[in-house]
């Protein structure tokens, strides 16, 4: 019984094989990452640095990740599929570290090194985590926010999430540092965007209202920060310092506009290369342990198109 | 692709609103299949490690939660109805069991009933708005989605909440009765539940006055009502079995996570939809199956595998998922010839 739901079934199916069969590249060494997601520049920049590694290691590497940061099963479902490819070894940025213990221990027992990265796993099974230091660096932002202001005045932040393990370090990194250092600076409200665009403006909009005495804003991600800029620019306030975080576009045209002062970049590009090349080695059997610092930098209007900043950033 | 379709539109005008074409469900029933077994030779001859025990393990494991959200959205389908909440409705469930287990420390059989509670009374008040407060059902799932998400939230204060402190909560749908008896093949308990969900639910809307009434609702509620039946309660009674089932959906996402997830939720409901309607059942109402759904959610759950497998590219996997979906409604329209929807 051939009917046209079948048929279309199986042309679906057979273009699915003629689809995969550029992915069948034999006895190259195979290494699958699994992300937080894909679709934001960050993450296409960490591909980038993973894609760099590879072509210079000579092996192949997948880089997968959910529609969005709360679809914690969805990337279970991710890791799963990436087990039956059996690879070499595995990176993973993990969106909850305690809900992928379990396939973690199953990728350990089959005996495949896993390295994490972007954010840490809290668990012994990854031998290694290549990752920003995000208290340090949103530490870094609070001083440059500090200078700005000269020592003292009202600060805001609009924060990605308050789940996530970067999104606490940010929001503590920044506030802990402001609260030590910089005692002139008041924080008066932290507000949660989840990194979306359009929620941040909206916040944004709410706390200039609240706070017409407000005078900087700082913005955890790059959804976050550009949402900021837009709130600052459609409420019309002028003189808000604004600090942001991770680059993109929009926020490296608002640093140029001098509607941001300045944001801090991590090195994503960095952590896809460290990442790959940590798995290579740890596929290998070398030794790989710890923490890998993989950087980052205080960028401005003044040092934006310098080359060690512009190699980091990406739009 | 010359086939003419099995169905003649040809056979009349208006084909009055029949309540339940059997063959045409079952003949449905079997084209999904079909299709569902050609997606998994297509695979299996793609990629050597598609087919392999562990991988049609991780398949079944994905398909658990989908599956049961759609099996208890297609209740609300047949009716001409839509829950646009129950991917929401399912986060909050599992929060609540999350506060009554690890906060409360209350022993997990109680944690289970919450859940089911939960879901049901959620189901009912969604059921109030349908039926007594005449919102349309779209716009009051709306509602019901954003409300639940803000509480999933409010309740946990945004951090997850987690099982640790329940020995054997993992297991609802981690854990495996039958690996326990059979040792090679491991099905995992998620998966034993949705099928036992599914087959209840099948009962119910087969073999029940609430089951026909389900049907009769969805084909033509008017003339429910005029022939003597609360049409209101019976709706009301499908909208809180149907949150019933969310919790379950709830009870397994919480387990197979080791914790309820707050942010969690949102776009759930698409999926499940999507199962439901590739399953063959008609957003209009009158006309579905429980073990259409099932196939529609396993289609779902082997395509998002395979296409994993085969290391296709992430925004590829979604433009091949929708056109999967169009192109599945559209055979089954084919078929039909236009007959209903």
């Amino acid at each position: 019984m051939f009917t046209r739901r079948t048929l279309i079934g199986a042309a679906a199916a057979l273009s699915l094989t003629a689809m995969s069969s550029g992915a069948m590249a034999q006895d190259n060494m195979y290494v699958a990452l699994i992300s937080k997601g894909f679709q934001h520049q960050f993450w296409q920049a960490v591909k980038a640095g993973a894609d760099k590694a590879a072509e210079e290691l000579g092996v192949r590497v997948t880089f997968e990740g959910p529609d969005n940061e709360t679809q914690v099963d969805k990337q279970m479902d991710m890791l799963a599929a990436a087990l039956a490819n059996k690879p070499d070894a595995i990176g993973f940025a993990a969106l909850d570290s305690q809900a992928a213990i379990p396939l973690l221990r199953q990728a350990d027992e089959a005996g495949i090194p896993i390295i994490a990265f972007d954010s840490g796993v809290d668990s012994d099974i990854p031998l290694a985590t290549a990752a920003t230091d995000n208290v340090a660096a949103a530490a870094l932002a609070a001083d440059k926010m500090a200078e700005l202001l000269g020592g003292e005045g009202q600060v805001a932040v609009v924060a990605h999430d308050q789940t996530s393990r970067t999104g606490i370090d940010r929001r503590d990194g920044f506030v802990n540092q402001m609260e030590e250092a910089h005692p002139g600076v008041e924080i008066v409200t932290i507000e949660y965007g989840g990194g979306d665009h359009l929620k941040s403006t909206e916040i944004t909009k709410a706390i200039l209202t609240a706070h017409p005495e407000l005078d900087g804003i700082f913005g955890t991600n790059e959804g976050s920060a550009i949402g900021v800029v837009n709130g600052v620019r459609e409420s019309g306030t002028e003189g808000v310092v604004i600090v942001g975080y991770d680059s993109g576009k929009a926020q490296k045209d608002a640093i140029r506009e001098g509607l941001m002062a300045g944001a801090i970049t991590q090195n994503p590009v960095g952590i896809g290369y460290e990442t790959v090349k940590a798995a290579v080695a740890a596929a290998k059997g070398e030794e790989v342990t710890g923490d890998i610092d993989t950087g980052f930098f205080w960028y401005d209007a003044d040092n934006i198109d310098d080359p060690e900043i512009a190699a980091v950033l990406y739009d | 692709m010359s086939d003419a379709p099995a169905a003649k539109p040809a056979t009349g005008p208006e084909p009055a609103q029949a309540p339940v074409k059997r063959r045409g469900t079952a003949q449905q029933k079997l084209l999904a299949f079909a299709s569902l077994i050609v997606l998994v030779i297509g695979f299996s001859l793609a990629s050597p490690n598609f087919f392999q025990v562990s991988n049609i393990m991780a398949i079944l494991q994905a398909t658990s939660v989908n599956g049961v959200l759609a099996v208890g959205v297609t209740l609300i389908i047949i009716t001409g109805g839509i829950d646009l909440s129950i991917g929401t409705l399912m986060t909050f469930c599992a929060v609540i069991t999350g506060v009554v287990l690890t906060w409360a420390g209350a022993p997990l059989i109680l944690g289970v009933l919450t859940a089911v509670a939960t879901g049901g009374l959620v189901g009912l008040l969604s059921g109030t708005f349908v039926a007594k407060m005449k919102i349309p059902p779209f716009i009051a799932t709306l509602g019901m989605m954003l409300v639940l998400k803000g509480m999933s939230l409010i309740v946990t204060g945004t951090r997850p909440i987690y099982f640790n402190d329940t020995p054997g909560f993992t297991q609802i749908s981690q854990g495996s009765l039958v690996g326990e008896v059979i040792p090679a093949f491991p099905l995992p308990n998620g998966v034993l539940i949705l099928f036992l969900v599914a087959a209840a639910t099948a009962w119910i809307l087969s073999r029940t006055v609430l089951g026909r009434y389900t049907f009769a609702l969805g084909s033509n509620e008017e003339a429910v009502r005029l022939s003597g039946v609360n049409t209101d309660a019976w709706k009301m009674a499908i909208y809180a079995l149907a949150g019933a089932i969310c919790g379950i959906a709830g009870l397994l996402i919480a387990s197979r996570l080791n914790s309820a997830q707050p942010a969690l939720g949102l776009g759930y409901e698409l999926e499940a939809i999507a199962a439901v309607v590739i399953g063959g059942t008609s957003l209009a109402g009158g006309r579905g199956t429980v073990l259409g759904t099932l196939i529609g959610a396993l289609i779902m759950a082997v395509l998002t595998n395979g296409l994993r497998v085969l290391s296709v590219a992430p925004e590829w996997q979604t433009v091949v998922t929708g056109a999967i979906i169009i192109l599945a409604v559209y055979g089954d329209q084919l078929r039909r010839g236009r007959a209903s929807t």
